[in-house]
């Protein structure tokens, strides 16, 4: 947001204007009403739930008892302690974490491709963008069916390639079974996550590298620079806010996500692939119970706030920059 | 200077050619396109394919052993209430757009041309809010829903939606403002207009480009949720596409697969294409500016 885009108000204009006849007419009163109806928006329906969200957390509140009565923490003791908790916990942690150092990583290969020129670049770009322009329900159903556990086509490749089935690599058994034994069905969960939130991370780094001034690539090949001096020099130092742009959204997205889990396993097998966000709807909606549902949930918050401090701070540095 | 886009300006960099040969590049470059266009295409094969077809474990399942058939679309359509949830998902988007044009043109006006230095910060603020998430909303939520008598209608959509795209496209529409000259209000309003006159014969004119991204993103964003409308809808009747293909078509361990797929990519692919179309504009107000140049 240079503050050169933003035409000053001309100075010489006239100061021989007239008192504004109308209420309207003046900015101070004209500005916030014009402002009211978002505002208002915002508060009742975000700023409002999100302090009921916290009242249920501290409270008994159920589907069948909808008062809301004083427990103190009892919600947030009951629900550490349960087991699902700490794997909901880890899960959060693992999938947002893993996913994006392989999001950062494919990013920048992909950005670097695609900021060449070559035949059919529009349609790689297309089909690159897709995971992340359909809607996530139902890009995940597609997912659901290539990992089926009988008719699998990712099965029927490395069986026709001769690593599944009887005597094989990964066989003896003619199916991976990838939603139903633990480890796959997370690293399933995980390869979703990367596959849908590499685009938006793309584009961010495709966006930052446009951006770099022509000037300094010019400057840099009239010294000589090769291109991994240059790439290592120049565009990563130049592009490293704009990377922790996308890897902050992709953080965001990937830590508050329960659609990916829902459709794909419904945290199964066991809950070995329940995430905070999953379970908080199974305990909240599905189960009925409000107050630690809420309470579960809640957990996302000082997470995501400390995200949002930081996406405020890099903006205001690349801004002064 | 033109600002750069996302897409803009090809920069050729010669020396790229001599290390990574077109063949890296064409190589990587498909590679990626097939990890990310892999459950498409299979969604469309197999959108076409016979029961007999797809379940024989021995088959390809890339290609047709048995004939393709359109039976599955017949389904789709005839047999269950697919047609209902386009339908209530475009009733649902139209009114959200309509929520959000009356909500997001004054705010953004207002936050580019009348709230003078804190503007911009009270900008970002409100595009935070697009951050925070359905899921740590949506208990409560479901309760104020309650309130207005809306659970299980898809006028809780409509009323709980604009929470996110509001603060989007203020954002998004603040952007566009802040390129419009002030001189052109000023001289109608000299020319005897008030403000609100200006603003409506001057400012939303030039702004249609900006007021379509608003509609396209409303619309994209819409079809996009499914926390809330998992939470807040339990009826087939009232159900949009994301949750009523994933909660109708898949019913225990029967699945309805080719319909499901059809399902899925009638309106993947559409909302696909409108998106990429606007990308650019998506990128700017994502990166709060950032790369705007």
């Amino acid at each position: 947001m240079s503050v050169t885009g933003i035409p000053v108000r001309a100075p010489s204009l006239p100061k021989t204007k007239r008192q504004p006849r109308y209420l309207l007419e003046r900015e101070r009163v004209l500005g916030p009403l014009m402002l009211l109806p978002a505002i208002i928006y915002i508060v009742v329906l975000v700023g409002v739930p999100l302090a009921l969200a916290l009242a249920y957390s501290v409270s008994d509140v159920t589907v069948a008892d909808q008062s809301i009565d004083w427990v103190g923490l009892d919600n947030f003791r009951a629900v550490v302690k349960n087991s699902t908790f700490q794997k909901a916990l880890a899960n959060t942690f693992l999938f947002t974490i893993a996913s994006q150092v392989i999001v950062l990583v494919l990013a920048n290969i992909l950005a670097l491709v695609l900021s060449t020129d070559f035949h059919g670049k529009r349609l790689i770009r297309f089909l690159v963008l897709l995971p992340w322009t359909t809607p996530i329900a139902l890009g995940v159903i597609g997912w659901l069916w290539l990992l089926d556990s009988v008719y699998s086509p990712i099965d029927w490749t490395l069986r026709q390639i001769g690593l599944l089935g009887p005597d094989t690599l990964f066989g003896p058994a003619s199916n991976i079974y990838w939603l139903a034994k633990p480890d796959l069905a997370r690293l399933s969960v995980l390869l979703i996550h990367v596959w849908r939130t590499l685009p938006l991370a793309t584009v961010i780094l495709l966006a930052g590298l446009t951006a770099i001034p022509q000037d300094v690539k010019d400057a840099a090949n009239v010294d000589g620079a090769g291109f991994w001096r240059q790439l290592w020099f120049i565009r990563l130092p130049l592009l490293l806010p704009i990377m922790a742009v996308a890897v902050l959204y992709g953080m965001i997205f990937t830590f508050t996500d329960m659609t990916v889990v829902y459709i794909l396993t419904r945290g199964g097998p066991i809950d070995n692939t329940q995430v905070l966000a999953s379970w908080a709807f199974f305990k909240g909606v599905d189960g009925g119970d409000l107050a630690q549902g809420a309470a579960v949930a809640l957990f996302l918050f000082p997470v995501m706030a400390g995200m949002a401090v930081l996406m405020l701070r890099l903006a205001r540095r690349t801004e002064t920059s | 200077m033109a600002a750069p886009t996302a897409f803009g300006e090809p920069r050729f960099d010669p020396r790229f050619k001599r290390v990574g040969t077109r063949g890296v590049l064409y190589s990587v470059a498909t590679f990626f396109a097939l990890f990310a266009a892999l459950p498409f295409a299979w969604m469309l094969i197999t959108v076409f394919k016979a029961n007999t077809d797809l379940y024989k474990r021995v088959n390809n399942p890339f290609l047709y052993n048995d004939p393709p058939t359109l039976d599955n679309i017949r389904l789709l359509i005839n047999d269950t209430q697919y047609p209902t949830f386009i339908l209530n998902t475009f009733i649902v988007a139209f009114l959200v757009v309509i929520i959000t044009l009356i909500a997001v043109v004054p705010a953004a006006y207002s936050l580019t041309r009348l709230a003078g230095r804190w503007g911009e910060s009270l900008g970002i603020g409100i595009f935070l809010v697009y951050l925070v998430p359905p899921t740590l909303l949506f208990i409560p939520l479901t309760w104020v829903v309650a309130q207005f008598n809306l659970k299980n209608s898809i006028w809780s959509m409509v009323v709980v939606y604009p929470t996110f795209t509001i603060p989007f496209c203020t954002w998004l529409l603040m952007g566009f403002f802040k390129s419009i000259p002030w001189d052109i209000e000023e001289q109608a309003m000299i020319d005897g207009y008030t403000r609100l006159g200006a603003i409506w014969r001057t400012i939303l004119p030039i702004s249609i480009p900006g007021l379509l991204t608003v509609v396209v993103f409303s619309v994209a964003l819409t079809m996009h949720e499914f926390v809330y409308a998992l939470a807040f809808v339990t009826s087939s009747s009232q159900k949009t596409i994301s949750v009523g293909v994933t909660t109708e078509l898949i019913r225990g361990d029967v699945f309805f697969w080719q319909a499901l797929m059809a399902g899925a990519a009638i309106v993947a692919i559409p909302i696909a294409l409108l998106y990429n179309y606007f990308l650019d504009r998506f990128i700017a107000g994502f990166t709060l500016g950032a790369v705007k140049g």
